[in-house]
């Protein structure tokens, strides 16, 4: 298979300057002192004025934290993590307050600037910044909050945001001015006690994103967040918490890029949805940390927990991930269909290459009346890469009328490669309807040649065929981000930039 | 002059001799058909002009244009202007036509340091052709022939061929699949391509297609080698008396 093979060649060379993310931002920073500990955790809380109830939450998990173990269960293999040779909270200085985006560090500007990611409040319509008056309805805003280590540098279209009635904001500030909302929902879907990574995440957190929805608002923009990691040894621990009350929709985006580096960064975030009753949450990831570099040295190991909790009737979260980078990604974006005819839907493309390991899936617990459930996920691995599918699908002794469908399709390129499709299903309940369907297949030599006789050059080739086989979930993230999500597939694959 | 001049050319595939010294020369502006049994080697010739890997070539040249084809990459030879409509075209899904016509064809244009085609200027050129060719428009919404007729195939081998402007255009087996309407819209498409810099190497087994894309040279091929060259009369003698006169020859 000699085209294949020239493919699988150049994807093999690929190398750290191919990650196109990966420069270092040289900014002065404030750091907490090495290692892990109450003190981290006061210190932590200390910096960010936080409330006592907060700081007690923190160290309760902590000391659950250290009662646990890490899970060994993913078929990923990385060697021990000494937590305690980590930074568990860094900050760009200065730390003064600022209160609009001119006083942001302009060399933390330039790194979003060089990412693309749009800081500055502007509207977007297809690239072109709309004329005033011109009144189009079909102007798209994007509000973004960025968070640059352990801090949200920016939040943009606050105002237009809380005339909606919209509150978003950094998970830090809104412990502070809405401590009613955090506390009523922090931790209510990922409970401290949840897993190894999460109970960590719950006591050193610095971070995050904080939405939250009032009932019958349709938020008028999408919300994004950007998280970047740019300090050594560093570990970016960010939690978000996303609220839509009844009748509310949100549809929100998080991207994600690092420096390259030859140590492994650790990443363990927490993310909750929570959707009243005919509340939708869309929720999509374009996940691009660094995933190493051709020997497999360096790369960030991404141990998230996300969990959306469907607790009103009619309510519908959607997760849609386009996960590229990283070098170890543990990551099971789940639903917890608690209200009757509430529905879970997991759209995914998971991309590996080089050394990278992806174990990641989804969980639909079905659990009310007349729920539905929808997967589909498509594993591409390249390279010496290692690429699971693992699901889980319940439905409980209530839920009656349970329905899932799940589509998951595995594609190889090379044969150094291997993709793995480990589904769990259980229904406790006769009346649940469960259809599953897998396939894995080898990218064809014939149709990459077909392109190449019409020009394309090899990699061109790959990047078309598998932009085609992704096409079913590429076209359920938002328009924009289709396209970068597109652009990423290519360039992960390729082995060069453009 | 010659526009494609193949010097005893041998190739082998898996430790197999398929080719054993073919010798063809094509002057620019002229159609030559090739005939020839089944196995003989007419794909196997055509795959090798156009680059395709798992192909072993252990001795001859081929000159196109007069440089040496077989050191440029498959896609530099889409580039130069060698086009292959295949016997079997590919599905390729989730791909939309449009969007692979657009793709291919500013890929060659880049290569060839040309600028890309404006979207307006693509979507009237495409549709044109496509007029002509009898190709629905939203059959150009679909995935590359996931989906199509055998028939529908073949035709938008033909379109691809009209929309890339190729020097060298190789039809392996294009009627086959074709019923007697899509036959002559086709040929109609190939035909409106003739002109004084374009060469066409039509692989057929029927002399009907001949009919309608008139050759100026026949060619039969038997056991990789091409054992007897003619004008188009050769066709109809074929016809009448098969290809065992050929079988010792080789
Ligand atoms: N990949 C391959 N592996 C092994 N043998 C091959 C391969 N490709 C072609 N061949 C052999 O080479 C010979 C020529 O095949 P080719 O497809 O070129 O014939 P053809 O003249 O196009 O035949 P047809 O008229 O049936 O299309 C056949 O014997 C075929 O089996
Ligand atoms: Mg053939």
């Amino acid at each position: 298979m000699p085209a294949v093979q020239e493919t699988v060649d150049r994807v093999r060379r690929i190398d750290v300057d191919q990650y196109r993310y990966g420069f270092e931002t040289v900014i002065e920073s404030e750091k907490a002192p090495k290692g892990l500990s109450e003190d981290t955790i006061r210190y932590i809380s200390g910096k960010k004025n936080e409330p006592a109830w907060m700081l007690e939450w923190r160290l309760e998990a902590y000391r659950r934290w250290l009662t646990m173990t890490e899970p060994t269960w993913a078929r990923v293999d990385y060697p021990k993590i000494d937590f305690q040779d980590l930074y568990y909270y860094s900050a760009p200085k200065p730390k003064k307050q600022l209160s609009s985006i001119d006083e942001i560090d302009p060399e933390i500007l330039k790194t979003y600037e060089k990412l693309g990611i749009p800081l500055r409040e502007v509207a977007i319509l297809e690239g072109v910044e709309p004329k005033p008056g011109a009144g189009s309805p079909e102007t798209r805003k994007i509000a973004v909050d960025a968070v640059f280590d352990s801090v949200s540098v920016a939040t943009t279209f606050k105002e237009e945001l809380k005339k909606a009635g919209v509150i978003f904001m950094p998970i830090s500030e809104a412990i502070r001015e809405h401590p009613e909302l955090v506390q009523k929902y922090l931790g209510s879907v990922v409970p401290t006690s949840d897993n190894f990574y999460a109970t960590l995440n719950s006591a050193v957190f610095s971070d995050g994103s904080f939405v939250y929805v009032p009932p019958g608002v349709r938020c008028p923009m999408e919300l994004s967040t950007y998280f970047r990691i740019n300090e050594r040894n560093t570990g970016q621990f960010e939690r978000t918490l996303i609220i839509a009350d009844k009748g509310a929709y949100v549809s929100y985006l998080e991207g994600c890029t690092a420096p390259q580096r030859d140590e492994n960064q650790l990443h363990a975030a927490v993310v909750e949805l929570v959707a009243h009753d005919d509340a939708e949450i869309k929720y999509s990831t374009v996940q691009n940390w660094y995933p190493g570099n051709s020997e497999g040295v360096g790369g960030i190991y991404n141990f998230v927990t996300k969990r959306g909790d469907c607790r009103g009737n009619n309510s519908k979260i959607s997760w849609t991930q386009v996960e590229t980078g990283s070098a170890i990604t543990w990551k099971y974006p789940s639903c917890i269909l608690r209200g009757d005819n509430s529905r879970g839907e997991f759209y995914s493309i998971a991309i590996s290459n080089g050394y990278q390991q992806v174990d990641s899936g989804t969980k639909m617990i079905h659990l009310g009346k007349n729920t539905s459930s929808r997967i589909i996920s498509k594993g591409i691995a390249a390279g010496r890469s290692q690429n699971t599918y693992r699901g889980l699908v319940t439905a409980h002794r209530k839920a009656t009328g349970a329905r899932n469908f799940t589509a998951c399709d595995s594609l190889l390129i090379g044969d150094r490669c291997g993709a793995h499709t480990v589904p769990y299903i259980e229904a406790k309940n006769s009346s649940a309807t469960f259809e599953h369907e897998a396939t894995t297949s080898k990218i064809s030599e014939d149709v990459l040649f077909y392109c190449i006789q019409r020009g394309l050059s090899q990699e061109e080739a790959v990047g078309l065929v598998v932009n085609g086989f992704v096409k079913d979930v590429l076209q359920q993230l938002p328009m924009e981000f289709a396209v970068e999500a597109q652009k990423l597939i290519s360039i992960s694959l390729e082995g060069s930039v453009g | 002059m010659a526009l494609l001049e193949i010097k005893n050319l041998q190739v082998r595939v898996e430790e197999r001799e398929i080719l054993h010294g073919l010798t063809l020369t094509i002057d620019a502006g002229k159609v030559h058909a090739i005939m020839g049994p089944n196995g003989s080697g007419k794909s196997t010739l055509s795959h090798v002009i156009a680059g395709k890997p798992g192909y072993e070539v252990t001795g001859g040249e081929i000159l196109f244009k007069g440089e040496d084809l077989l050191a440029m990459a498959p896609d530099e030879r889409a580039a130069k202007g060698v086009f292959l409509a295949f016997q079997y075209p590919v599905e390729i899904p989730g791909v939309a036509t449009m969007t692979f016509l657009r793709t291919a064809l500013n890929a060659q244009r880049k290569a060839r340091g040309e600028e890309e085609y404006s979207t307006p200027d693509f979507l009237k050129k495409v549709r044109e052709i496509s007029k002509q060719l009898n190709i629905p428009q939203d059959m150009l919404k679909r995935g590359v022939n996931v989906g199509f007729s055998g028939g529908e195939k073949k035709r938008n081998e033909v379109l691809q061929m009209a929309l890339f402007q190729p020097s060298l255009c190789i039809l392996d087996e294009m009627d086959s699949g074709l019923d007697i309407d899509a036959l002559r819209i086709a040929a109609d498409g190939v035909n409106a391509l003739r002109s004084p810099e374009r060469s066409m190497i039509v692989i057929t087994h029927y002399q009907r297609l001949l009919n309608y894309i008139v050759p100026d040279v026949v060619h039969v091929m038997s056991k990789g080698r091409v054992v007897k060259s003619g004008g188009k009369e050769l066709a109809l003698e074929l016809e009448a008396s098969g290809y065992a006169q050929f079988e010792d020859a080789a």
